[in-house]
């Protein structure tokens, strides 16, 4: 069990919480690596993902943690779904609320709008990416990613380099590395940072440059290149040149250091193909690890503790 | 008919009136102000404990009619003002359609007139159909009756367009009511820029948003010699300006609302109310008590509402898609007296010059006195009364109100338009 019934927002777990789903999530890969990879654990129970914004992988992730645990998973994306023909998301929730199931994954373009269904729904709420706000469930899931590489999560220094003003995945990393004793450092020009990067919690730099000797893991943030309201800087090129990671910068950071990105990548722009290739470059494992940690989640919030062999 | 208000304390600054008296009433008018006075015959109207007070005026109202009379009509709205102690409110032209010619302007005196419970002054689009672009009609507007021009909701964005408007307004010789927001520097931002954007994931609209266009308007008054009154300005920064330009002999005014002075950036939370949603939005504490202090030295001129009504399932929305503001009418009075008169800051005359004399003279609306002879529009107001903001007692259509659950201390008793009641004993009786 975990201390709260929803995980909106890394506000939500406690590091006891965080230090459970980790371990969870051990066990859980030991089952993925097997040839049978599924579980009766979730046997009966319903889990719905309702993605009311084009999402692939995270949807993906979602669904393939589920089936594993044996829950019925449905999906309910925007292109398929109501939402398009003006149902408002109240409505959404309340539809989803007399079909009684029993977990909701929701990822919108808007934040707050999980706090929203969690108000209107009795079963468990997860956040599966709100507008520029949060993305908890991709933040532990990067932690379980460095845990396993660096064998400790307390006193690293996690370089989290690109847009972060616009960046859910920053806004759930930066409070989870803190929880954990970890140093989170936010690494961007000034028009890619919140107008408050203090208020996160995080130490703020200009230069990557000047960071990398320092740093145990680099980890890139997409360029998001398909902005309505401008590109923030002159243009990709100069943006890689000073933000780009690439092999002369992992050159200069520690031999142990590891380069992270949540995907998906612009190669050239914020990581260099080698880069990403490369042995130092966890992308892969990260994805890997999101299953794992997607279904500690989903275990640990219907009420895992029963080992669910009684379902 | 005669009416005599027996006993209140009877406060007036515009006519050095503070004591505890009686006022008599006839035919409309106030005919005597004094201790122990009589009538032949009439009624006698205890105001024992009571402030009795030139009547309210809201400089800025959205009465919604006509277009969205499911969130307030003139009906609706007007009696939303009586029963929060206002004899008068000034409507907002971004209705559907936009208030943007004469007919618009004689609908809406004339609807008033009709079924209105308090009177209504009329405000004017500057720009047809509020789009920044062309002038709309406004030497129609202005000789139905329009009291001001305004493109509130937006700013205008060309400060071209608004030089053209301010000196062709100048002429007519009623002020141009500016909404200050640069749209291009507040982009799409829901919130104010800085800890609660940050914070809660949602786009920031910094303060300079406000305090460019309001830097710029200050220069048009300057340049047209338009009058110029600055809408529910929202920062320190604002203030700062407009007391710079008032200390040069400009002709600038400007008014803010109860939720900007009494609410500020923390009130909004991971809850996401919308009912917090505010254009402006809310500030942070330096940009509030900036506020009070422009208040309190006389820089900033009056309290005005921004009552702005809003259907419950479109403020059921996600917060970036639920419509800004909220509702106001009912709540003013008591908020001032909450948090001002009963917290100490300041007394019953600074309300009635805040909220009775302010607005008028901002909007050169007929004025009205504690005096023999003046018309009487008058407030009564029980200082006393405790009484908490619920959903289910707004007068009001819309119910969308940022300060739902609070415990008030004050509250509007009477309403008196020209000697006769539209609130009485805290209904609404018109």
């Amino acid at each position: 069990m975990l201390s709260n019934k929803h995980i909106l927002g890394m506000d939500d777990l406690s590091a006891d919480d965080i230090a459970r789903i980790l371990e969870t999530a051990e066990s859980f890969a030991e089952v993925n690596t097997r040839r049978i990879k599924k579980l009766p654990t979730l046997r009966g129970l319903t889990v719905v993902n309702l993605f009311l914004e084009p999402s692939t992988r995270t949807r993906t992730s979602f669904e393939i943690a589920a089936k594993r645990l044996s829950a019925d998973a449905i999906n309910f994306s925007a292109s398929a779904s109501a939402t398009v023909k003006g149902e408002s998301l109240r409505d959404t929730a309340a539809t989803l609320a007399a079909m009684s199931c029993d977990l909701v994954v929701v990822r919108h373009k808007y934040a707050g709008a999980p706090r929203m269904l969690a108000e209107m729904m009795d079963c468990s709420v997860v956040n599966g990416g709100d507008g520029i706000h949060e993305h908890p469930t991709q933040a532990l899931l990067d932690l379980y990613t460095m845990k396993r590489a660096l064998g400790r999560l307390e006193g690293l220094r996690v370089g989290i380099v690109g847009d972060i003003s616009h960046s859910r995945v920053a806004g759930s990393l930066v409070p989870a590395l803190r929880k954990v004793g970890a140093t989170p450092v936010v690494i961007a020009p000034p028009t890619l940072l919140p107008s408050r990067p203090d208020v996160l919690g995080a130490e703020v730099a200009w230069d990557l440059d000047e960071q990398l000797a320092s740093l145990d893991v680099a980890y890139m943030l997409r360029v998001q290149m398909e902005r309505a309201d401008g590109m923030p800087f002159p243009s990709l090129r100069e943006y890689a040149r000073f933000y780009g990671m690439n092999a002369a910068r992992l050159a200069k950071m520690k031999p142990e250091a590891i380069v992270m990105h949540p995907g998906p990548m612009n190669r050239g722009v914020e990581i260099s193909a080698d880069v990403a290739d490369g042995d130092r470059s966890l992308v892969l494992t990260q994805v890997e690890s999101g299953v794992a940690v997607r279904m500690a989640v989903m275990y640990l919030l219907l009420g895992g503790a029963d080992s669910g062999v009684a379902a | 008919m005669a009416l005599l208000l027996r006993g209140g304390r009877v406060v007036d600054p515009s006519v050095g009136l503070d004591e505890v008296c009686d006022v008599l009433i006839r035919d409309g008018l106030v005919v005597e102000v004094g201790v122990g006075l009589t009538m032949p015959k009439g009624e006698e109207v205890d105001c024992t404990g009571m402030v009795v007070m030139p009547g309210l005026v809201d400089a800025h109202t959205h009465l919604r009619e006509p277009g969205r009379e499911d969130e307030e009509t003139v009906a609706s709205g007007t009696r939303a003002a009586a029963a929060g102690g206002f004899t008068a409110v000034c409507a907002m032209p971004n209705t559907e359609p936009v208030a943007d010619e004469g007919a618009a302007v004689r609908f809406l005196l004339e609807k008033a007139e009709t079924e209105g419970a308090v009177r209504v002054h009329v405000i004017g689009a500057i720009t047809a159909k509020q789009e920044g672009r062309a002038l709309a009609e406004i030497g129609d507007m202005a000789s139905e009756g329009a009291v001001a021009f305004s493109d509130d909701g937006h700013g205008v964005a060309d400060a071209g367009t608004m030089r053209l408007a301010m000196d062709y307004i100048k002429r007519f010789g009623v002020p141009v009511v500016s909404h200050c927001e640069d749209t291009a520097l507040a982009g799409r931002g829901v919130v104010n820029e800085g800890v609660v954007s940050t914070r809660l994931g949602l786009p920031g609209w910094p303060a300079a948003a406000e305090e460019v266009q309001v830097a710029r308007d200050i220069r048009l008054a300057q340049l047209t010699g338009c009058p110029l009154h600055l809408a529910h300005l929202s920062t320190a920064g604002s203030v700062a300006l407009v007391r710079d330009a008032k200390s040069r002999g400009l002709g600038v005014t400007c008014e803010v609302t109860p939720h900007h002075l009494f609410l500020d950036e923390d009130d909004i939370t991971a809850a996401y109310d919308t009912n917090m949603k505010m254009n402006p939005p809310l500030r942070t504490a330096e940009d509030t008590a900036g506020l009070l202090a422009g208040l309190l030295d006389g820089t900033v001129d009056c309290i005005a509402t921004d009552h702005a009504p809003h259907a419950a399932h479109e403020k059921a929305l996600e917060f970036e898609l639920a419509p800004f503001g909220t509702t106001g009418l009912e709540t003013a009075l008591a908020l001032v007296a909450t948090h001002v008169v009963a917290a100490g800051t300041a007394d019953w005359p600074q309300v009635a010059q805040w909220m009775a004399h302010g607005p008028r003279a901002a909007l050169g609306l007929p004025e009205v006195r504690i005096e023999p002879g003046a018309v009487a529009d008058i407030t009564i107001v029980d200082p006393a009364q405790e009484w908490v903001v619920e959903p289910g007692g707004f007068v009001s259509k819309s119910r969308n109100s940022a300060f739902l659950g609070r415990t008030l201390t004050g509250r509007a008793r009477d309403v008196l338009i020209g000697g006769y009641f539209a609130l009485r004993s805290g209904k609404v009786v018109v």
